[in-house]
């Protein structure tokens, strides 16, 4: 039994596929192909929410993705708990759990429904009115209470489980929308051999033909004709059909993103399944086919659970077999809904009465209905529905005022007419028209390469809509370059047609009245509100909109937005394309973060960048530190050692005996070509024409500010050929910065720069015994310090693979780098590790590396300097080349500030308690005594405790620091204040003997 | 590690060990299979239109000047990747550096054999599994065999070569081929689904 | 997502292969060491930033590397066209009325 209104022989779905589920606990049966809202219905309940602000009890008002009302969180596991889902979209699956939201404690007796009696309170710019005073009650009560009381649903608070996917795709034609004027596009479009892609969001293609039962095209049944088309259209091969996708926004130069829900109504997705899968596609042309969105009727208590739109009932009896009520009446200002009264009648269910605030409309279907004793009404108008969890009557009324009658009733089914879905058209930035005639926007102006048809261009008939949707896929194809059609247009027999309707509020629900009569259901806007909004001065409908909310829920208005432009047009006294249409906006139903974020989470969230030794350090028990997307070996504990220990011990080891350090991700460019000299010349501050073969320098480069940009070592290994190295957080904008200048400024040069940063694996080797370890591994290269000085490089063979060794030094001992390819950086590596046993060399990390360079004063550019220092201000204006008259940042050196007295300048400090360490980035001042706020002269920039000095350092900017020197500065603390004294920037070593040592 | 310690410290002759970074690693999906591609030997080669001859003939594989293409004989294979810039991937145990190191023309060649991984990625669902983080048209239009282009994948730059119909090669830097394999991976288990 | 003319790869590519590079057709001075401070400020710090056509800087930096020229509406964010580094500011604009 898969529900007591299920109608036998009604509907698509097969009786025999049960699937159980639940809803608030309680157990339900329904069939394969229902959604959550058809099997709920199917088993007669109608109650499924509470509003957002009153928390009224509301039902299922739509079958489709419209629906307002029935948002329900779907429960799989504890981390798999997705609020605001709509019932009509989900589909069912057997074990499916569902809760109601937005209720305390049970959805029939929930205790914030005292809020529909104080609703005073929350009348229009409630928001804006209510929580103003006192200011300090905002964040303490305001609030926490709103959020707690406004959430639709419960956020679940576990990591997602589940995964999603992305593609970017291509293709000539798009289609948005697979009812009859998507298909018929699609088929026109891909009979002529171009790329179409075509996206429904539903499970089933057909659109309104899941309900039109009086369709018929290629003298099939029209559900049957666009089941047979999507069949063809699958087995084309430049053809992807996209069930279960919607496309939420559309950007510029035909760019859509669309979202197909891939797992979401299975009962035990696999793990291969992504849960959604995100479509990124670009379309030489786009056909838009997003069909219309039926518009209720606003009465007083239009919102009891029961009452839905007429199309819904319809679809829900048609398709799903399920009889929305037994006892049914009908609301309607168009003919629409007397076909849903007409199918519902013929199933069995009986039509109390329909409602039609129409005078005296004729047709054939209001013949037919009037055929089968169906009690018609005209020129009335239901002013109120009755019940509370449930509707239970309909009160009727002459529309212009006279004797009320109360019919019983278990549904409403109403329809004021139809809105053409230009959403997609409007984000597209299309520009939407007023057709005075049919009161409706219809797509005006084009801005980009697409085209509307059928009902969301205002198109009515099937028959027309086919034919305007033919020929637009196959004129989309043209154009975008395929071939002429050779297919047949599909052949409309027989159709429904309809159109009109009402805007605005209905009789009974006008300005001299009070009553709720509700025009956005999710977010409980009356036609009331709208009102008081004008009277309260909003004049523009984007005033309106923001005073009231209407339009502005998840529902993003697809059902209010004209009524409420309607009620607001009429009480401004202004016609409604005077009073214009809110934008509409991306995206067109709610798209999860999953989808968004797609593959870009765990290991691909960024790239981690590892060089080639990372596994041997690993290996050691290294600790790691992120220097931009690469991971770095920080320090390397023994047992027992914190960090503290494990550097001291690697400082102390270097200095006394030697140290490896894996140097690999220095940013390193190859710089060749005849004028390679000259380009360098420009680039950097310091001379280079002059610099012989075989030999380094030290080399600053500015931007043409005047400050300093990065630096590094740069070794010459041919005239032509220079090795460059760069800090590792600057090689990639290094690298642009280079080539910038090269391509746009110094074109004329010869010469071309290639980034080798990952071709070499660098193994620095510091310490004493630096030459020892190297030695045994070396192959034709003269290790003497008078043929291989401090300062400089040679090419030769480490290990039987070649090298590029420099002999230079970041630790202010005899030090050596050893470039070799990557793949053998491990390797070259390890026999260096095997060679260092012999000496007691360690393997020391960044941390130590950065408190070996602070002892020798040596800067880091990104943490001594910060983009506003000058090589004056470092004390580096010797690597300025004194002859030059040009390089980047020569003029920007000399501006009247960068050489005015009193800048801040890069100088050491020592704590007077010399076992104080300062705290990076402490702000220093001259008088800890004077007021708050103080005049703060500088800041500590680098500050380490040296095991080698038996002390704390520091480098500090300090304004006029090299004036200072011997002067005490002040650093105040939290703590208390700390005492320094202004020393130079070389802590150990001055001489700088011990780079031959 | 001690084994190739004590064989180099003992003979000072070539024997450190070459490893390369994800050697071996492998995934299939129904339609689409990823995996790292045996090291190669290639060069950055940037050289002004005069040069293109020189450079070709020393070669032995003309340079394309057509963006977006490639040349390939004898087992080398010229990616245009710029109007004055080609990536030169050596798959027959050849050196290019040391051909060009012979022409004297103008140009600029650079080593890069370590620099760049190789990935390929074949079977039919092999284009949508880059379409997963690659944002251009890879029909065989717009793709056709041959096309070779810089692009992005996800967050990271990949060179990218058509060497079949249902074929690709992926090169990208060493330090970015765990991120790109990765990526490539959960693209193909998606373009099976 | 944009799509974007690379002048040098002679057709259009996505967004995410650019950088944009700022405003063209600033010219630094071949004497720049002896410019003055005003021509300097005009130089470093001066930029048009204006509502409509704007020339400026682009990068095919995960493409073919190539820095190029392009014209761009800000109010429409639409390129009007690109050409390559070097290349004069072009006289005139397809399709803007001027």
């Amino acid at each position: 039994m898969s529900g007591a209104l299920r109608i036998s022989g009604a509907g698509r779905l097969s009786q025999a596929k049960t699937a159980r589920f639940s809803f608030d606990g309680q157990s339900y049966t329904g069939i394969e192909g229902d959604t959550l809202a058809s099997a709920l219905l199917a088993n007669g309940v109608h109650l499924v929410g509470r509003s957002f602000k009153y928390h009224r009890p509301r039902g299922i008002l739509s079958a489709g993705a419209e629906e307002p009302n029935a948002l329900v969180q779907i429960v799989r596991d504890d981390a798999r708990k997705t609020p605001n889902v709509r019932a009509t979209v989900q589909e069912l699956y057997d074990g499916l759990a569902a809760n109601s939201q937005n209720r305390w404690p049970s959805l029939s007796f929930d205790v914030s429904a005292v809020n529909d009696l104080a609703s005073p309170l929350f009348s229009a710019g409630f928001y804006y009115k209510t929580f103003m005073w006192p200011k300090a009650a905002w964040k303490s009560l305001y609030e926490p209470k709103i959020r707690e009381a406004a959430g639709l649903g419960v956020s679940p608070d576990k990591p997602d489980p589940d995964h999603y996917s992305s593609r970017y795709a291509h293709c000539d034609v798009l289609v948005l929308g697979g009812g009859a004027a998507g298909i018929a596009a699609a088929l026109a479009a891909a009979e002529t051999g171009a790329r179409v892609i075509l996206a429904d969001e539903q499970a089933e293609f057909g659109g309104s033909l899941r309900f039109e039962s009086g369709a018929k095209i290629d003298g099939q049944d029209g559900f049957a004709w666009a089941q047979a088309a999507i069949a063809r259209l699958r087995a084309m091969d430049n053809v992807r059909v996209l069930p279960r996708t919607t496309a939420f926004g559309y950007y510029a130069q035909n760019f859509v993103g669309l979202v197909e829900r891939v797992s979401d109504h299975l009962k035990a997705p696999g793990h291969d399944l992504p849960r959604e899968r995100l479509w990124q596609v670009r379309a030489k042309r786009v056909v838009l086919a997003s069909g219309a969105i039926e518009r209720h009727m606003v009465f007083a208590n239009n919102d009891r659970p029961g009452i839905m739109l007429a199309g819904a009932a319809r679809t829900f009896l048609n398709h799903y077999g399920v009889a929305v009520g037994r006892n049914v009446g009908v609301y309607t200002a168009n003919d629409s809904a007397y076909a849903a009264a007409i199918d519902l009648k013929k199933a069995g269910v009986n039509v109390a009465a329909i409602v039609d605030l129409r005078d005296n409309p004729t047709g054939p279907v209001i013949d037919e209905a009037r055929a089968l004793g169906i009690e018609i009404n005209f020129g009335r108008a239901v002013i109120r529905a009755g019940g509370k969890l449930r509707v239970s009557s309909m009160t009727v009324q002459p529309k212009n005022g006279g004797g009320e009658r109360t019919v019983p009733v278990d549904a409403i089914l109403m329809s004021a007419g139809w809105t053409p879905s230009v959403h997609l058209f409007s984000q597209s930035r299309g520009k939407v028209a007023f057709n005075d005639e049919t009161k409706r926007f219809v797509p005006g102006t084009y801005a980009q390469d697409c085209i509307s048809v059928g009902a969301c261009n205002g198109t009515d008939g099937l028959s027309a809509t086919v034919d305007e949707a033919y020929a637009a896929g196959a004129k989309a194809a043209k154009d975008a370059g395929a071939k002429t059609a050779k297919g047949t247009k599909p052949k409309v027999d027989a159709s429904e047609s309809w159109s009109r309707g009402m805007l605005g509020a209905a009789p009974g629900a006008g300005p001299d009245t009070t009553v709720k009569a509700f025009v956005d259901f999710q977010n409980d806007v009356t036609a009331k509100d709208i009102r008081q909004a004008v009277h309260e001065g909003m004049r523009s409908i984007e005033h309106v909109k923001r005073f009231t909310t209407n339009g502005m829920a998840t529902d993003q208005g697809k059902t209010s937005n004209m009524h409420g432009l309607a009620i607001a047009a009429e009480t401004l006294g202004k016609p409604i394309p005077e009073v214009g249409l809110t934008t509409f906006r991306a995206p067109y139903t709610p798209v999860t973060f999953g989808a968004i974020v797609s593959h870009a989470r765990g290991p691909l969230f960024d790239p981690t960048r590892k060089t080639a030794i990372h596994p041997w350090a690993e290996a050691q028990g290294a600790v790691f530190e992120d220097v931009g997307q690469w991971k770095r070996a920080w320090y390397f504990p023994k047992a027992g050692e914190d960090m503290h220990a494990a550097v001291d011990r690697e400082c102390v080891a270097v200095r006394n005996q030697a140290g490896l350090f894996d140097a690999s991700t220095l940013g390193k460019i190859e710089v060749v070509g005849p004028d390679a000299a000259k380009f360098m010349e420009l680039l950097y501050t310091n001379p280079w024409e002059k610099l012989e073969l075989g030999r380094c320098r030290y080399g600053i480069m500015l931007r043409e500010d005047g400050f300093i940009y990065d630096d590094g070592v740069v070794g010459r290994l041919a005239p032509d050929r220079f090795h460059v190295t760069t800090t590792t957080g600057g090689a990639p904008r290094v690298m642009n910065h280079m080539e910038d200048y090269l391509q746009t400024e110094f074109p004329h040069l010869n010469v071309w720069l290639t980034s080798i940063t990952e071709q070499w694996a660098v193994i620095a080797v510091q310490g004493p015994k630096s030459r020892d370890i190297i030695a045994p591994l070396v192959e034709g290269i003269d290790m003497s310090d008078e043929a291989l000085p401090h300062m400089s490089v040679r090419e030769g063979k480490i290990c039987g693979v070649p090298t590029r060794l420099f002999r230079m030094s970041f630790t202010g001992e005899r030090g050596f780098e050893v470039n070799v390819p990557a793949d053998y950086g491990q390797a070259v590596w390890e026999a260096l590790w095997a060679e260092g046993q012999k000496h007691d060399a360690t393997a020391y990390g960044t941390e130590a590396m950065h408190v070996l360079r602070a002892e020798k004063g040596y800067i880091i550019v990104g943490q001594d300097t910060d983009g506003t220092v000058t090589p004056n201000d470092a004390g580096l204006d010797w690597a300025v080349g004194k002859k030059k008259v040009d390089f980047v940042g020569i003029r920007g050196m000399a501006r009247p500030d960068l050489v005015a007295k009193g800048r801040k300048q890069l100088v050491g400090l020592k704590t007077k308690d010399p076992k104080v360490v300062l705290e990076e980035g402490a702000q220093i001042v001259e008088d800890p005594k004077q007021a708050i706020p103080m005049k703060m002269i500088g800041h500590v920039t680098s500050s380490y405790w040296s095991q080698n000095c038996g002390r704390s350092i520091a480098l500090a900017l300090v304004a006029g620091g090299r004036d200072r020197m011997g002067d005490t500065l002040y650093v105040p603390m939290p703590n208390g204040v700390i005492e320094v004294e202004v020393t130079g920037m070389v802590f150990f070593d001055e001489t700088g003997g011990r780079l031959n040592g | 590690m001690a084994k190739a310690a004590a064989r180099t410290a003992a003979t000072a002759s070539p024997s450190a060990e070459r490893r390369s970074a994800l050697a071996g690693r492998t995934v299939s999906a129904t339609g689409a299979k990823v995996e790292v591609l045996p090291p190669a030997e290639r060069i950055s080669l940037r050289a002004p239109e005069a040069s293109v001859p020189a450079l070709s003939k020393a070669l032995g594989v003309t340079l394309p000047k057509q963006p977006k293409t490639s040349a390939s004989k004898g087992g080398r294979t010229a990616l245009w990747l710029g109007p004055d810039e080609w990536l030169v991937i050596d798959e027959a145990g050849k050196d290019p550096l040391a051909d060009c190191a012979e022409v004297s023309a103008l140009h600029s060649s650079v080593g890069i054999s370590h620099r760049n991984i190789a990935i390929s990625v074949t079977g039919p669902a092999a284009e949508a599994a880059i379409n997963s983080g690659c944002p251009q048209d890879l029909s065989l239009e717009a793709f056709p065999v041959g096309a070779a282009s810089r692009t992005i994948l996800g967050k990271a730059e990949i060179v990218l070569l058509r060497t079949a119909e249902d074929a690709f090669r992926v090169e990208c830097w060493r330090s970015f081929s765990d991120y790109v394999f990765t990526f490539l991976s959960e693209g193909a288990r998606d373009a099976a689904g | 997502m944009l799509l974007i003319r690379c002048p040098y790869c002679e057709e259009e590519r996505p967004e995410l292969e650019f950088r944009n590079a700022g405003e063209a057709h600033i010219a630094r001075s071949a004497n720049i060491s002896g410019e003055s401070d005003d021509d300097f400020e005009k130089f470093f710090f001066i930029r048009s930033n204006p509502k409509g056509i704007i020339y400026e800087r682009w990068r095919h930096m995960h493409g073919c590397a190539r820095f190029f020229n392009a014209v761009r509406d800000t109010v429409t964010d639409k390129f009007v066209m690109t050409y390559k580094a070097g290349e004069p500011k072009p006289s005139k604009l397809p399709g803007v009325a001027k």
